[in-house]
């Protein structure tokens, strides 16, 4: 089962895992996630008194310890909550999630760990394929489609160009993702698609960009500051030599990590660098005529509100 | 594994003569270029058992040397030296001193994923990579990494809450580490962050600060995570120290 190649048709209903940043540097992204499933009737019902995934950091201190931050998750949304659908927005929460449902399918080790802290801890044990991990691209890809989307658009994104940028935890590494590279309709973990296909779908020119998946140091973002700002500075500097005025991003830590670094780099290097930074959500909620403060676009660092403007799009 | 390694002809082990005759033939410069003897002999035989001991090493022992890894490397396309599938050679070999020559660097992976996404022999060089640095801390070849000062921070708190707060991991982190909060760029950015914020959301983060945000019954969680960190310290306690006494 949670081998499968297929993901779960029916999504109006899922369990929300929105992670800690989207409580912090990702509000903005919280809520316009929430917006934009109130305006097409999806339901998202949060993990009850979930807890951290652990993000990049605590799989280092040991990974099975992180597994046991996911599936606590999991095994809540499953048990607790009888919701077999799991949505996390956050590539980080995402990943981690799927990475301990692979851990726990295929390494004894793991599962013999985990089902032991389930026993001292009193939940029920989490077991291989109780939940489906999905990315908040999944979920509107699939609950809503790119026909939909156009049907429902209110101000079309005609004008604006955008790179989308998906980061590492997206596609990588891809056994965790079973499902992604299973030909025409699945995600590919090389040239990863799906936000492409919903903002097209919103009337937005996507640009060709090649460095949709390349890495922004979001792991070293403030320990290794320099090395940060200078993968940031190859993602902007290379949107910009694309043509475009927006960077799409999914992810909260890729998105505070560009709009911090872009920062620094005018700062630091006096380099300065023109794309702005929106999350998916809020681009996909203008189309549909959601008001800029409802999508929390005055939270976000970068400043796009000009843009906008200056594109009819506000 | 007989793979040449061009880094291993240094400037320190050429020997060049400026003047040279043999037999009547001026072989001076270029030419008289020698690389001495190089026969190692200080083989730290425990070495690959000792990295797989740490958290991401477990696998290293499947590598066959393809180089995907360092191909696809995001710190390697900046830094040349940051060079994977040679450490991991040198681990298999228990060539520990040559490994050395790289300790403050192998820090910095950034765990992009890409060697892991490519390698063909499931190695999982990014844990590769952080086990090795935990190696070279608890052998007391390196201090404490900034990578190691923030996943140390982040884990304590999400051991104590069972979430975490992000102003307070970088009030600690940079606190830790001995850096001023006050830096231009930082500055800077803070004052975009707040330039656009409703009173509200202020308030709220500013309560986030004071009341941290908790899981609710996380003192099992707690226990039985230190019970598990406890129980894998000891028994690499026992490999490091078996090694040392061997």
């Amino acid at each position: 089962m949670s081998d499968s190649t297929h993901l779960r048709d029916d999504l109006d209903t899922v369990a929300y895992y929105p992670g800690c940043a989207l409580e912090g540097s990702g509000h903005a992204y919280n809520r316009s996630t929430k917006r934009l499933a109130r305006k097409l009737g999806l339901k998202l019902v949060e993990i009850d008194n979930w807890n951290c995934c652990g993000a990049m950091e605590v799989k280092n201190i040991d990974p099975d310890i992180q597994n046991y931050l996911s599936v606590r998750n999991m095994s809540i949304a499953k048990h607790k909550m009888g919701l077999d659908v799991v949505m996390a927005p956050c590539n980080g929460c995402y990943h981690n999630l799927k990475k301990a449902e692979h851990d726990v399918t295929h390494r004894e080790d793991t599962r013999e760990t985990l089902k032991k802290m389930a026993e001292k801890t009193g939940q029920p044990e989490y077991k291989s394929g109780d939940v489906e991990t999905i990315h908040a691209l999944d979920w509107i890809k699939h609950a809503i489609g790119e026909k939909n989307i156009t049907g429902k658009v209110k101000k079309s994104l005609a004008g604006l160009k955008i790179a989308n940028y998906y980061g590492c935890m997206y596609t990588r590494p891809r056994h965790i993702f079973p499902e992604k590279d299973q030909g025409e309709g699945s995600e590919s973990t090389s040239k990863p698609h799906f936000m492409d296909d919903l903002l097209r779908a919103a009337g937005a020119e996507i640009v060709d960009f090649p460095l949709k998946t390349a890495c922004c140091g979001g792991a070293h973002t403030l320990s290794d500051c320099d090395t940060s700002t200078q993968l940031v500075l190859n993602i902007l500097q290379a949107a910009e030599a694309c043509g475009a005025d927006v960077i799409a991003t999914e992810c909260p830590t890729c998105h505070s990590g560009l709009e911090m670094h872009q920062v620094r780099a005018e700062e630091t290097l006096n380099i300065k660098t023109q794309p702005v930074m929106l999350y998916f959500t809020q681009l996909l909620g203008l189309a549909f005529g959601i008001s800029p403060r409802q999508l929390g676009i005055h939270e976000n660092i970068s400043q796009s509100m000009g843009l906008l403007r200056q594109k009819g799009l506000v | 594994m007989p793979i040449h390694e061009e880094s291993l002809i240094r400037p320190e082990n050429l020997r060049k003569h400026d003047e040279l005759n043999i037999d009547d033939v001026d072989v001076s410069g270029h030419w008289s270029t020698f690389i001495e003897s190089r026969a190692v002999s200080d083989y730290n035989e425990q070495l690959e058992q000792e990295v797989a001991a740490f958290p991401g090493g477990e696998f290293i022992h499947r590598c066959w040397q393809c180089g995907a890894c360092t191909n696809s490397c995001t710190v390697n396309a900046i830094n040349p030296d940051f060079n994977p599938r040679y450490w991991i050679y040198l681990v298999r070999l228990g060539m520990e001193q040559e490994l050395l020559r790289d300790k403050d660097i192998i820090w910095q992976c950034v765990s992009c994923h890409k060697c892991t996404h490519v390698c063909p022999r499931d190695v999982e060089p990014e844990g590769v990579m952080k086990a090795l640095s935990h190696w070279l801390e608890a052998k007391g070849h390196t201090p404490k990494s900034q990578s190691q000062h923030f996943d140390e921070e982040f884990y304590q708190q999400v051991l104590e809450t069972g979430k975490i707060e992000e102003g307070r991991i970088v009030r600690n982190f940079f606190n830790r580490t001995g850096q001023p909060l006050q830096q231009p760029w930082l500055i800077r950015m803070v004052k975009n962050m707040i330039r656009g914020l409703p009173i509200l959301l202020l308030t709220r983060m500013g309560l986030a600060t004071l009341f941290r945000p908790k899981t609710k019954d996380w003192s099992k969680s707690k226990a039985s995570i230190e019970e598990l960190i406890e129980m894998k310290e000891s028994a690499r306690k026992q490999i490091l120290e078996g090694n040392k006494s061997s």
